[in-house]
């Protein structure tokens, strides 16, 4: 409930290019740029990513490894250092350019109003400290509360993620909770200030099938319960399908296609989501082999002047190697950055 | 003598028990970890075996005890009928040539400070002894035949990406001719577009060389994908196996069935049987009395806490060890 007062302080709302939808936009990420200044050159991590995302919605940002999705990520929250910079483009959190808040503004907005769960609860949480107080902590600073009020505070979210008698758990260290127990843990300590964003970075993958399944679950009753926007970085389409209401793919360092969810399964129009939609073995029927993209994904340092993907394209022509090809919008809800579609 | 038979690879009520030891100098073993724990499976020459199961398990141990990495605390493999925990030293050479493994993390399973060629000629050198020039032809061979070029002998693996470091531990596994590859999680540490590629590029050369596979891996839809047959297990033992195909369609065991209404389909429309288990797998130290899944299962009575449950029939391929017929 102290969050919602937090909002309304801030002032009025800058007019936003999206104000206008019928349901509150909460971040407005607007053509993200942000680049490492390396030794061998400059590797364009994020180049140009720009997605609305709304209350109550959740967001799948999907590509393989090193295609930026990550470092979009740290990039919202104000968390890439040398020699990466943010070059261009700007975040606004209701309406406000985060980018330009500093160091001081932004430690009270991470955490509390976008908060993140990270790939492996073994690395994000503090082996020498107990679970309690890791949650407490993050509880202890933005609330400003202490005490008895805390150590409810912090009985409450943990029973939140289902995390069985809260009470006696307090007291465990990391080390003694299994996996899923852990991922739990991390995701009371980010849901523990009732952010308006959830930065979800393949909160499953160190998971197991089952345990999977049930943090997915939990995830989304959590959601419904306290209206947060969630953006999901995966790059497993079983999970995308499960979660997103809206999907970005992205491939080196840029949004190829968004869509709904079920128009980009449906309707891929990118070459590289359709091949990569077929390139998934099925549980239903028996193929004999699988659809393949050749080739690896490109190196980000030298990336070819037309479309990155044009090198393993199949439906590939002269035009895509000279330009880059613009974003297309093919109808409201679909986007798709390709020559074919234009 | 059993040559001629169609198994190539057979494990017989295997187990392997780490021992917990307490104590500082001279440890007492105060408890019996049960990795695997009476396992029984046999494959097909030229055919592929899936093992699935979630982390602890006991699949990778499974692994180990074939390429005889850890001994097991008793029961027997048999490769072509011959028990080889009995075989002599030079036979036993004979064996670790014709079973060779690729692990899931191409990072880890490449010595970073050695040349391709000498990663892969490696089991070449250790297991036969042939002219250097001979080896350097064979490199050359196996690296066109996972498809990469055979000039890349001189470069070292950090010049490769992640997909291509796989393709070298592939070709390293190929190097000393050998009739049976175990694939632990090939392709679980790999990007999605790579993956295709990987389980297109393993199925061509067991086609080409008519090898036999054992794979293990978390991921349902790659174990569907590859595997004739297919075998559950569940804290240190198989609870169903058969035929793949079978399993998928009719799923007997209450944890197989949970398994595969947790794998998530890559289709929104796909009706999602929400079947999600409740719970966590049980440690192997403790595990439950009875049937080991029984305080997971929903169709849990009486009967599953006392008496553990034996494989039996259900289909002409397709073994189920519960006591129930819960058949779907």
């Amino acid at each position: 409930m102290v969050k919602q007062e937090n909002s309304e302080r801030l002032g009025p709302i800058e007019p936003s290019p999206s104000s206008s939808s019928t349901e509150r936009t909460v971040l407005n990420v607007n053509d993200l740029r942000t680049y490492f200044f390396t030794r061998e050159g400059v590797v364009k991590a994020v180049d140009g990513v720009s997605f609305l995302l709304r209350k109550d919605e959740t967001i799948g940002l999907v590509g393989e490894s090193g295609c930026g999705k990550t470092v979009t990520c740290l990039s919202i929250l104000g968390l890439i250092s040398r020699p990466g910079r943010i070059v261009g483009g700007n975040v606004l959190l209701d309406g406000k350019d985060l980018l330009k808040k500093s160091e001081r503004e932004m430690a009270h907005i991470r955490g509390r109003r976008i908060t993140m769960i990270l790939q492996d609860p073994m690395t994000s949480l503090n082996p020498v400290f107990t679970i309690g107080n890791q949650v407490a902590e993050a509880i202890g600073i933005h609330q400003r509360v202490r005490g008895r009020r805390l150590w409810e505070k912090t009985v409450e979210i943990l029973g939140l993620v289902r995390i069985p008698s809260p009470e006696m758990r307090l007291g465990d260290y990391p080390h003694q909770m299994s996996g899923g127990m852990r991922q739990r843990v991390v995701g009371a300590a980010a849901l523990s200030c009732r952010p308006e964003v959830l930065i979800a970075d393949e909160p499953t993958t160190s998971l197991d099938v089952t345990i999977q399944a049930q943090y997915l679950n939990l995830l989304k009753e959590v959601q419904n319960q306290l209206h947060v926007a969630m953006i999901f970085v995966t790059h497993d389409f079983g999970i995308v399908a499960k979660m997103c209401d809206r999907v970005a793919v992205m491939y080196a360092g840029k949004i190829v296609e968004s869509a709904r969810m079920r128009e980009l399964f449906h309707n891929p129009l990118h070459p590289y989501t359709a091949a990569l939609l077929k390139s998934l073995p099925k549980l239903e029927g028996r193929q004999e082999w699988l659809t393949t993209i050749e080739g690896q994904p490109p190196s980000l340092l030298n990336l070819p002047p037309g479309c990155s993907f044009a090198p393993r394209c199949r439906q590939v022509d002269d035009h895509c190697l000279e330009e880059y090809p613009p974003s297309v919008i093919v109808s409201e809800t679909h986007t798709v950055s390709c020559w074919r579609a234009v | 003598m059993l040559s001629t038979s169609n198994i190539l690879l057979e494990a017989k009520n295997l187990r392997k028990h780490f021992p917990i030891t307490k104590g500082f100098i001279r440890g007492r073993v105060a408890g019996w970890i049960r990795a695997v724990d009476g396992v029984s499976f046999s494959v097909n020459r030229g055919e592929t075996f899936g093992l699935v199961g979630e982390s602890g398990c006991g699949k990778t141990t499974t692994a180990k005890l074939i390429l005889l990495l850890e001994e097991p605390t008793s029961g027997s493999i048999l490769f072509g009928g011959e028990d080889i925990l009995a075989l002599s030293e030079t036979r036993l050479k004979e064996y670790s040539k014709s079973v060779q493994a690729v692990f899931q993390d191409p990072y880890g399973s490449l010595d970073p400070r050695m040349k391709v060629a000498n990663i892969i000629s490696e089991p070449l050198v250790v297991s036969q002894a042939l002219p250097r020039k001979a080896v350097i032809e064979r490199v050359k061979q196996v690296l066109l035949e996972v498809g990469l070029e055979p000039k890349s002998i001189n470069r070292f693996p950090h010049q490769f990406s992640g997909g291509q470091r796989q393709w070298i531990a592939v070709a390293r596994a190929l190097a000393s001719e050998p009739k049976v590859i175990i694939l632990d999680e090939p392709v679980s540490a790999l990007d999605v577009s790579i993956r295709a590629q990987l389980m297109n590029l393993l199925k061509a050369i067991q086609e080409r060389l008519g090898l036999t596979y054992l794979l293990i891996a978390h991921d349902l839809a790659v174990v569907k994908h590859m595997s004739n047959c297919m075998g559950v297990m569940y804290v240190g033992r198989l609870v169903e196996h058969g035929d793949a195909d079978e399993i998928y369609q009719h799923p007997c065991h209450p944890y197989t069935v949970g398994l595969l209404s947790a794998a998530l389909p890559a289709n929104p429309d796909a009706p999602s049987a929400e079947i999600i288990l409740s719970g966590e797998v049980p440690s192997p130290i403790n595990p439950p009395p009875g049937c080991r899944f029984h305080p997971r299962c929903s169709h849990a009575k009486g009967i599953c806490s006392e008496k553990e449950p034996v494989l039996r029939k259900v289909a002409a391929n397709h073994f189920v060890a519960c006591h129930f017929d819960l058949g779907g």
